[in-house]
């Protein structure tokens, strides 16, 4: 291990590099990793504006505090002066005249100096502490919400693993700092500063010496800076590949293990354990030269000053006190560099992390809310295509220009194997995505126009993804109307025929679904999904492969519910059965984006030929 | 744990030889055993074990410590010799060989902590990783029932947060804290050297500071244990909100899900408020307390001089010392507190390692050779589940299944279907009753040779942030790219073909960026691709369009001649691929036979598959299903077979009245 170089780290980053291509394979060609932000690129303005924005509230605060730091420091520093006056001026009267005069005026101004410390200080750790936690607080609140707003194409990419990444293990970078930086450095250069005027009062001649090491301090915290900031990007870059495996192999752990995919999983994991103990290590290796150091350079003025200043008092130019306490701040001088190099570290760490979020944060949201949304009044739920295109890939169209108009109130079901664009059509119709060119209108207001809160009232898309969360079955309903009562609950559940099953559990509506609903199966949960949209009473709902996973029976007391609940609103519908596309007013089939067939069920059946009676025929042959 | 199968235990089936115990995982944390009596560093000192590999290194760095320790202590030493010596005797040689000699020992001090530095990394990091994964692995091999019941987030701040805490202090927290006490106590020795008077007088002062430690101690492990919980709870909600994110943006139910996530965020913040204002009391009285004793040394200390007791530069020479003290005393608040966190983080790992994994291997290391399945009087109900008859998710459940033969496994949503085939991969645990391959209980199996056996295809696809391949070769690493190609076939997974990168694309977590279609369909490739002697399909082909679904099924049937089945449908297309087919209602099983068997004779069956229904009424707009309205034309019209049949809406869902009042 002792031959361990730097250039042998960057071998092992690059063998890590190869070795992660392997196994997690490729998203883009240019770069390696096709995140929707650039996080190699450092981001030092908007973590200073982040960090600045976040403290703007305490400003008077902080005004305050280091008045009231200042006020500490001084009363710390004057301590060891007047323990020196105490000697040279209180000590000699006791030994000549036995006159304790002097002595006890420099120990009632300890007593006072001691008190004032002790109050001052123990306001400030409350203070600066209380608004360390604050700004942590609010910098939470602000990655959550902005997340939150982030679309879902970023989202798609950027994977959650990462979004948790981001929001624990760089938070906590940066509440180190914040809980115990602000008090250390601010400490700390005050003492530097402070203890270098007295060194310079004291004498000059010694005190300039010693402000000759600062240059050399100078440069070599440049130095630090430069290798650690790169270093520590790469920290945090590497604690995220290890949260991101872990979570992926929590949160799927059941595949995981029925596949025995333990020993692989083991191997990744290793791997990037291994990678992130490098990585850190190499930031150790930094500091392990950087702090020593600024000791040695510490160590060497103190030996020249004891030197020089013996000298100089066996010349008679300096009294012993004055040399014994000019010994005395050099020691004070140099002790809270320690601290200032340290919290250097911490802030570096602590700075990369900033960078990350604040790139985040800096990320603006794909989908956007106009600035002036226009208000939906009552809406009707009638829906429009304009010559819509999209593509997720430039130049390679989902929907070439998709002209669609739906009146309210009809229910249209999409048909169309996979990659006809029928998704896309839903995500469009909810705005999870705009469209390359062209435009989705509802009631004839371009979806742009209008601000999601509103849209989201009244477009509700239903997925197959039905995830659950923390909280009683009551709660996952609920979610479609946070205000509902459980009697509305109750009813929801009723009208889709959740509710037997639900009776059936173990506490009723209050059962726990357990972490992602594992307690319930797919069919159960599809159901829930559904009680929820039905509360949230949309007036357009779109269901995406939603009734997949239903057993016939329960399928087909959705379509029973479905006919009345839909009855009047407008809804689009996505499935394979086509029972269900069945109590569509009107079908469309898609192929590559484009509608090739268009009419109600009994017409397109009726037509015989169409790709419709086909794939009715192939159906009802299935069920034979 | 480790499973070695022995020689005359080694099938010569060729697919076997290569089965070893390097195949299973093995969690075998190294922690110490319990002690009887639990203190508050009884977890930390569990972890010790850790330590081991890399003491040599850990015992290196603490050498360094205490060298540069002496080297600190020295230093104010030799400058009060040379100012007692040399400069206050005008010994100008003495002065250059002196303070020469101060400067070396300078210079040294700083190497040395060059040394600890560098050592540190060495000794820690390491310790950190292990530990790492040793807890990843443990993760692993834990059963689904630890899984449900622990959010994810405290298991990961328990990974990362607590771990690197654990680290901290043991790269400088136990450092400093024996390099401080020592400090503390050595400075003290010289002191009551100097003059023993002023020196018991520091000692004295010591009492008020561990009357200090001792009052906090207690109230900052409470509140140290409840903040860092609360960093769980928050990382839990938080990656709830990022899983969750496109239903919340659906129902835009952003605000909802702030407002859940503020109220934990806030209460981190109370605690971690109440936690600074314990630290600022604390840690200014660890910085008082040191400055009052110097003024009491002062005033004593000048009296003294005044009575020529002491020389002035003892005196100078008293006061430098004990200033070299007040930071190592003030700095025990600091290091306390991390102390204190380390052993709460300690505390929370330790609980990971103790959780023993209560599905474990069996002693048999052998592989099925025919892949017969036999469930006998099979019950099961989830641990949390209560004690009456309802808890009970499975019960007495009987099911033969001969080699190659397949079953599909049809009943209402919450009859048990799903419980059932988790529990065959032994992700579950049988409450009662047994399960047999081969006629062996599949809890004598090792893990491995079991989950080799049975391949499951759930209902809800997981995919991972891998390469396709990697995806598909979960549980087949070594599968070659013929039989990838032939899985595919299977499945019909064609579409890979056409990703950026082909098999090397990566798709995204979860398969976001796939339709639910092309999930199963790699899930179902997946499985097929392990080459089981039983496959278990937990209703894998829901989200499939009905052309690709003949065709999937076309293939599968193919695969299902020579495999054992176990197939679980909603639909007639999917049950038609099996010979037999069971009914499972209320957690048992009450019919099996064949499909049309049970067409004909089991109403309650007809009602669940209905094609029948579907087919008789053609392209008719209104089929005469039975629901709500008319529930009672089905209590009128389905009563036959063995008597105990009733095909109401209350059947459907699993309620079997007349059994169940023959239990009363």
């Amino acid at each position: 291990m002792s031959t361990e170089t730097d250039t042998q780290t960057r071998k092992d980053s690059e063998q890590f590099a190869r070795e992660e291509e392997r196994w997690r394979g490729r998203m883009s060609s240019e770069h390696d990793d096709d995140l929707p932000i650039d996080e190699s690129r450092p981001m030092r303005r908007e973590a200073r504006q982040l960090l600045g924005s976040l403290l703007a509230p305490y400003k008077k605060m902080v005004v305050v505090l280091i008045v009231l730091v200042i006020i500490e420091n001084l009363a710390r520093l004057s301590v060891p002066r007047l323990v020196q006056v105490g000697i040279d001026h209180g000590v000699p009267p006791i030994s000549r005249a036995n006159d304790p005069h002097v002595l006890l005026i420099v120990l009632g101004v300890l007593v006072a100096v001691v008190t004032v410390q002790a109050v001052t200080r123990m306001f400030f750790l409350r203070q600066s502490g209380t608004i360390g936690e604050l700004a942590l607080l609010e910098l939470r609140r602000r990655i959550f919400r902005h997340f939150q707003r982030l679309d879902v194409s970023f989202h798609d990419k950027y994977t959650s693993g990462r979004v948790v990444s981001r929001s624990t293990n760089d938070v906590e970078a940066i509440q180190d700092m914040l809980e115990n930086g602000f008090d250390s450095l601010v400490t700390a250069v005050l003492t530097l500063v402070g203890t270098a005027v007295l060194l310079i009062t004291l004498d000059v001649e010694l005190g300039l010496i010693c402000l000759v090491s600062f240059p050399i301090l100078v440069a070599l915290s440049a130095w630090f800076r430069g290798a650690s900031s790169r270093t520590y990007r790469e920290v945090r870059e590497s604690a995220a590949l290890v949260i991101v495996q872990f979570v992926e192999t929590m949160t799927g752990i059941k595949a995981v293990q029925a596949y025995r995919r333990e020993p692989r999983n083991q191997e990744i994991f290793e791997e990037v354990a291994e990678r992130y103990r490098v990585i850190n290590e190499k930031t150790f290796r930094l500091v392990a030269i950087f702090m020593p150091s600024v000791k040695l350079i510490g160590n060497i003025m103190t030996g020249i000053v004891l030197l020089y200043g013996g000298y100089r008092v066996l010349h008679g130019h300096m009294t012993v006190g004055v040399l014994t306490a000019f010994l005395l701040y050099l020691r004070m001088f140099f002790e809270p560099m320690q601290d200032i190099t340290q919290f250097f570290n911490t802030f570096q760490s602590a700075s990369s992390a900033l960078e990350k979020v604040a790139g985040v944060i800096a990320t603006p949201p794909g989908i956007k809310d106009p600035d002036e949304p226009k208000q939906l009044e009552k809406v009707d739920g009638a829906v429009e295509f304009d010559d819509v295109r999209f593509e997720y890939v430039a130049d390679r169209p989902v929907l070439p220009g998709l002209t669609l108009d739906i009146p309210a109130g009809q229910t249209v079901a999409l048909v169309g194997t996979t990659g006809a664009g029928k998704t896309t059509i839903a995500k469009l119709m909810a705005r999870f995505y705009d469209p390359t060119s062209g435009a989705v209108r509802l009631d004839g207001v371009d979806l742009r126009d209008v601000d999601q809160p509103q849209l989201r009232r009244h477009v509700v898309l239903v997925t197959q993804e039905n995830f659950m969360f923390e909280g009683s079955v009551a709660d996952n309903i609920r979610f479609g109307k946070p205000t509902a009562t459980d009697a509305e609950i109750r009813a929801a559940a009723e009208a889709v025929g959740a509710d037997h099953f639900i009776d059936k559990l173990p506490d009723g509506y209050d059962t726990d679904v357990a972490k992602r609903g594992g307690r319930l199966s797919a069919g159960q949960r599809q159901l829930v999904a559904f009680a929820r949209a039905f509360l949230a009473d949309p007036a357009v709902l779109i269901l995406d492969e939603a009734t997949s996973s239903l057993d016939i029976p329960s399928e087909r007391l959705v379509q029973r519910a479905l006919e009345t609940v839909l009855a009047d609103r407008t809804a689009l519908i996505i499935a394979h059965r086509l029972s269900t596309v069945e109590v569509a007013d009107r079908v469309l089939v898609l192929e590559h984006g484009r509608v090739l067939e268009d009419g109600t069920p009994a017409d397109l059946i009726g037509a015989g030929d169409g790709r419709y009676a086909a794939l009715h025929r192939a159906w009802v042959e299935s069920l034979a | 744990m480790t499973q070695q199968p022995s020689p005359a235990t080694v099938p010569s089936d060729n697919r076997s030889t290569s089965h070893t115990a390097s195949d299973g995982l093995i969690s075998a944390p190294k922690v110490s055993p319990s002690p009887e009596r639990h203190r508050r560093t009884t977890s930390l000192l569990r972890l010790a074990p850790y330590i081991r590999p890399y003491r040599a290194r850990w015992i290196s760095m603490l050498l360094f410590s205490l060298a540069s320790l002496s080297a600190t202590i020295v230093i104010p030493l030799m400058t009060k010799a040379v100012i007692d010596g040399p400069v206050s005797h005008h010994d100008q040689r003495g002065l250059w060989v002196l303070g020469t000699a101060a400067l070396a020992i300078g210079m040294a001090e700083a190497i040395l902590w060059f040394g600890r530095r560098w050592l540190v990394a060495r000794a820690t990091m390491g310790i950190e990783r292990d530990i790492r994964k040793d807890m990843y692995a443990r993760l692993q091999v834990l059963p689904m029932s630890f899984h449900g019941g622990w959010q994810s987030g405290q298991l990961l701040s328990r990974i990362m947060n607590d771990l690197s805490m654990i680290r901290r202090l043991l790269s400088f927290g136990i450092v400093m804290l024996i390099l401080n006490s020592l400090q503390i106590v050595v400075v003290t020795i010289i002191l009551l050297v100097l003059y023993w008077p002023l020196g018991a007088v520091v000692v004295i002062s010591i009492v008020p500071i561990a009357v200090t430690v001792l009052h906090n101690q207690r109230k900052f492990t409470k509140l140290s244990r409840m903040a860092q919980d609360q960093t769980g709870v928050v990382a839990t909600t938080v990656e709830e909100s990022a899983l969750g994110l496109r239903v919340i943006k659906s129902f835009g139910r952003e605000d909802y899900i702030y407002d859940r996530f503020d109220e934990k965020a806030t209460e981190l913040f109370d605690i971690q408020v109440r936690k600074v204002r314990l630290q600022a009391s604390f840690w200014t009285l660890l910085e008082v307390i040191p400055n009052i004793t110097l003024i009491i040394v002062l005033g004593l200390g000048a009296a003294a001089t005044g009575s020529g007791a002491i020389t002035l530069g003892t005196l100078v020479a008293f006061i430098t010392m004990m200033l070299s003290l007040v930071w190592p005393i003030s700095s025990l608040g600091f290091l306390l507190s991390m102390s204190q966190e380390a052993m709460t983080a300690a505390d929370r790992v330790v609980e990971i390692f103790d959780t023993e994994p209560d599905i474990t291997d069996g002693p048999v290391a052998e592989l099925s050779h025919g892949g017969s399945l036999r469930l006998t009087d099979v019950g099961f109900k989830f641990p949390d589940a209560g004690d009456d008859d309802d808890a009970w998710a499975l019960r007495h459940v009987n099911l033969e299944l001969t080699p190659g033969e397949t079953i599909a496994l049809v009943g209402a949503t919450g009859s048990g279907k799903s419980v059932l085939t988790s529990l065959i991969p032994r992700l579950y645990d049988v409450t009662e009753g047994r399960i047999e391959v081969d006629g062996t209980d599949i809890r004598e199996l090792t893990l491995p040779a079991l989950r080799e056996t049975v391949a499951t295809a759930f209902e809800d696809p997981t995919l991972f942030s891998l390469s396709v391949r990697e995806n598909l070769t979960l549980g087949r690493p070594e599968a070659t790219d013929e039989e990838i190609a032939e899985a595919i076939d299977v499945a019909q997974a064609h579409f890979v073909h056409d990703l950026p990168f082909g098999l090397e694309t990566r798709i995204g977590e979860q398969g976001m960026s796939l339709s639910g279609g092309q999930r199963q369909r790699l899930s179902l490739a997946r499985a097929v691709l392990t080459h089981p002697k039983v496959l278990v399909l937990d209703d894998t082909l829901s989200a499939l369009d009905v052309h690709t679904e003949s065709l999937v099924e076309e293939a599968l049937r193919r695969v299902l001649h020579e495999v054992t089945g176990l197939v679980v449908a909603h639909r007639a297309s999917t049950v038609l691929l099996a010979d037999r087919v069971a009914l499972l209602q209320d957690g048992r099983i009450t019919h099996v036979g064949t499909h049309a068997q049970l067409l004909a004779t089991v109403p309650s069956y007809r009602y669940l598959l209905a094609a029948d229904d579907e087919l008789d009424d053609g392209a008719d707009p209104d089929p005469t299903w039975c629901t709500d309205d008319d529930r009672r034309c089905a209590q009128d019209g389905v009563e036959i077979t063995e008597g105990s049949e009733e095909a109401s809406r209350d059947d459907l869902s699993g309620v079997h009245r007349p059994m169940r009042e023959a239990r009363r």
